[in-house]
């Protein structure tokens, strides 16, 4: 019996590696901590009533995003690990094997469970305040969303420390990916795990569009909106029509794997470079879904702290329109070298090229909103500025890759690495830092250290430089992606070193940031946000309610006349043209009641996930039960939502208000 | 939802007892006489293919005009642009890689 238990275990955990058990030790450790915490100071209920079980956007809001940071510390732990690996010709810190797996795990990480859920975060807290709603259109929906979100990478996130991690690289390209070169459970938590929380981003475009197209405040036309709305919008458009490829695309692997199927394998008439062409018809737009409401941002923030309107807001519209669509059309430029001919390859050089037309305008509009600005640097205004020569040079650099001769060279090079990492970190993190920064008072109330904030910013951009810059030069002296060695005679040390010490200073970055938040809550009550236009020249509606906004957030809905309705109305307020409507009487407002069935119903794929990774039936049979009762559940629950009646809302509105 | 804006107004009705009916029974028609066509064999090559094609678009058409009411939308025709925008990058997804794959010097 104990030898059968000893055996089982050391297939299911992982095991051998001094690592992994420092994770596992630091897992138990942190769960421990977290459910003594929560019980001694009894805080279950709260945590229940209050969070788990919440609709209120904006709380939702803050769960991605703290959900993000999270992810963000794990993603970079595997970067710093991969590049001190690198840092010196023939370490053997980490093994092959393991190298793989943490670039996979990295990068899987970085995009699907920081990237998005920082952005859907970004979402929820702000799009209803901005078009003066609410909430958003589904609200039930919209918890749903995160906690598949939040199980989908949680699975894969598992398989670290219980199976062992994919290694087939993000994409998890076949035929590696393919069970008969990759057995383990690593592959089908990849699948699961996207899949699951894949599920949630889906809802999540859906619930947005619905959110912007039909809850606008009265009299906001779509081409009066801000621009982050704008941006979401478009992001959301592509979310919905990319996001089925990659559902489908997985659901096929995961028959090859699971059913014996030959859709992308070498035999029985399947075909890899399918897989490789349907995922990246996923892939590319999905890097215009996390860019866009990146671009959104600054440009409500170049506009707020230049003190004037967004040059070229109409341009700015077509612009990321037209990116949304283009996205779809150059998808081939990621696989330029896999034998396509010349036809197709210039058809795709082509297209991919056009989109740097409307990104190239879209960078003129920021530095014309700019130009006799008067501007302030604060640090939102800091990340926005750090961003412009960031992203330009980054899609210079992918302007050349786009030349599909050249890419010959280029492709599977440090060369792309560098270039990817240009453009993601220097215009989706940063883009979303800039957001966080800008709209932190708003969510929380107060006002985080400035100070501390420019020295995050500082080291994150010196770092980041130092970090990636070198390995364009090192792509073009051979230096191919995914190598986890080298030897001395290749010449690349010194460079690899100096990357490797960059990217150390943007771990110390995300530190300061920690610190920040950290001294920020600790000091709080010095720096609340008493007006809620804490930039003092917002210019959306967000700014027009008290910080943090009430959980029913407009007593009474705005009417919007003009683009900028809150500038406008200081405006009119200081040149005394100001004629206040008659006070609308306040009214019951109807709101969504909590609900505990899109955790519940989201653990349970959790554990049909978990059965599906280790082909163990009874626990598929008994989530997707589990699945299918709280569908059953919700559909019969008829007490599905309130009204806070007038004297609540006079008492909130009395206790936050808003003194200017 | 729990809005007023998202309720619905009485004219815009959800599709009668008869016309969910209708969809259901044109829907498992749809759906079983391709299923025979396959199990019996009774086309091949490219007549089967075709057939099964033309059924799928039936079946398309059918979901969309009994159960997401297509046609109910009034003024801004949110619906019919997205239809038209999904068909185009339905056709993008489906000629595109027709186009790549068979140019692919890699697969013969
Ligand atoms: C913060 C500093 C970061 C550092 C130092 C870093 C470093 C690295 C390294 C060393 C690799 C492996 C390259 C290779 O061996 O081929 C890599 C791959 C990758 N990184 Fe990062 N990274 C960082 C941030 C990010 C972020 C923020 C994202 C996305 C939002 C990201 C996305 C990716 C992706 C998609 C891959 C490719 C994984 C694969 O090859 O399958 N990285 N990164
Ligand atoms: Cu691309």
């Amino acid at each position: 019996m104990w030898e059968k238990v000893k055996s089982f275990a050391s297939e299911f955990f992982v095991t051998g590696d001094p690592l992994i058990y420092g994770a596992d030790v630091s897992i138990a450790l942190t769960l421990i901590a977290l459910v003594s915490v929560l019980t001694y100071f009894k805080k279950w209920k709260w945590l229940w009533k209050e969070w788990l079980t919440t609709v209120d956007h904006k709380k939702i809001g803050i769960m991605y995003i703290l959900s993000a940071f999270l992810m963000l510390f794990r993603g970079g732990v595997d970067a710093l690990l991969m590049r001190l690996q690198l840092a010196v010709p023939e370490l053997d810190f980490l093994l092959p094997d393991h190298y793989n797996q943490i670039f996979t795990t990295h990068g899987v990480i970085m995009i699907l469970f920081m990237a998005m859920p920082f952005m859907f975060g970004l979402f929820n807290v702000m799009v209803p305040l901005q078009i003066g709603a609410r909430d958003v259109a589904y609200p039930f929906l919209n918890a749903l969303s995160f906690w598949l979100f939040f199980f989908g990478a949680m699975l894969f996130n598992l398989s670290f420390v219980i199976g062992g991690s994919p290694d087939a690289g993000w994409l998890a390209y076949p035929p590696y990916s393919e069970l008969m070169y990759n057995p383990g459970p690593g592959q089908d938590f990849y699948i699961w795990g996207i899949q699951i929380s894949g599920i949630g981003s889906l809802m999540t475009g859906i619930n947005f569009i619905a959110t912007i197209l039909k809850m606008r405040a009265p009299g906001m036309k779509l081409m009066k909106m801000p621009m982050f709305s704008w941006s979401v919008l478009s992001s959301c458009i592509a979310i919905i029509f990319s996001f089925p490829i990659l559902t489908a695309t997985l659901a096929l692997l995961f028959l090859d794997r699971y059913g014996g199927a030959h859709f992308f394998t070498l035999d029985g008439g399947g075909n890899p470079m399918m897989y490789i062409n349907l995922i990246w018809m996923w892939g590319h737009p999905e890097v215009y879904i996390i860019v866009l409401p990146a671009f959104g941002i600054f440009s409500e923030i170049v506009a707020t702290f230049s003190k004037k309107k967004l040059f070229g807001y109409k341009s700015m519209v077509y612009a990321m329109m037209i990116i949304s669509l283009l996205s779809f059309l150059v998808w081939a430029h990621h696989f330029f070298t896999m034998g396509t001919g010349a036809n197709v390859n210039a058809f795709f050089a082509l297209t991919t090229m056009l989109i740097a037309i409307p990104t190239g305008a879209k960078v003129f509009n920021w530095l014309f909103t700019m130009f006799r600005g008067k501007i302030t640097f604060e640090t939102p205004m800091l990340w926005t500025i750090g961003f412009i020569p960031c992203f330009v040079t980054g899609g210079l650099t992918g302007v050349l890759l786009s030349v599909a001769p050249a890419d010959f060279q280029f492709h599977n090079s440090y060369f792309l690495v560098a270039h990817f990492h240009h453009v993601i970190i220097g215009g989706v993190v940063f883009g979303y830092f800039a957001g966080l920064y800008y709209w932190w008072p708003k969510m929380f109330g107060f006002k985080l250290n400035e100070r501390i904030g420019k020295w995050a910013f500082w080291f994150w951009n010196i770092g980041f430089y130092l970090c990636f810059m070198p390995q364009y030069v090192l792509g073009l002296m051979g230096m191919t992606r995914r190598v986890f060695s080298y030897g001395w005679d290749k010449g690349w040390g010194d460079l690899n070193l100096v990357s490797t010490i960059g990217a150390f200073l943007m771990g110390i970055a995300f530190l300061f940031q920690v610190w920040q938040i950290a001294h920020g809550v600790k000091h709080r009550k010095d720096n609340l946000d008493k007006t809620g236009d804490p930039w003092k020249h917002g210019r959306t509606l967000e700014w027009s309610i008290a910080s943090p906004a009430p959980h029913y957030n407009f007593a009474v809905l705005p009417q919007v006349t003009e683009q900028d309705e809150w500038w406008e109305e200081k405006l009119r307020k200081k040149q005394g043209q100001f004629v206040p409507a008659a006070p609308k009487k306040l009214e019951p407002i109807h709101m969504p009641r909590n609900s505990g069935i899109p955790i519940i119903i989201s653990a349970f794929f959790f554990v049909a996930g978990f059965g599906f990774v280790f082909h163990w039936t009874w626990f598929i049979i008994a989530g997707l039960a589990g699945v299918a009762a709280c569908m059953v559940a919700h559909s019969f629950n008829y007490d599905t939502d309130y009204y806070i009646p007038v004297d609540e809302i006079e008492r909130t509105e009395a206790e936050s208000r808003v003194t200017n | 939802m729990a809005h007023k804006e998202m309720t619905h107004s009485p004219e815009e009705t959800h599709g009668s007892f008869k016309a969910y009916t209708l969809g259901f029974v044109f829907s498992i028609v749809l759906t079983v006489i391709p299923i025979a066509i396959v199990m019996n064999g009774w086309l091949e090559g490219r007549a089967n293919a075709i057939m099964l094609m033309v059924f799928a678009v039936l079946q398309l058409a059918i979901q969309l005009l009994f159960f997401m009411h297509l046609r109910e939308e009034k003024k801004p025709r949110y619906n019919l642009i997205s239809l038209v925008f999904g068909l185009v990058i339905l056709l993008v997804i489906v000629a595109g890689s027709m186009w790549i794959m068979m140019y692919n010097m890699v697969a013969v």
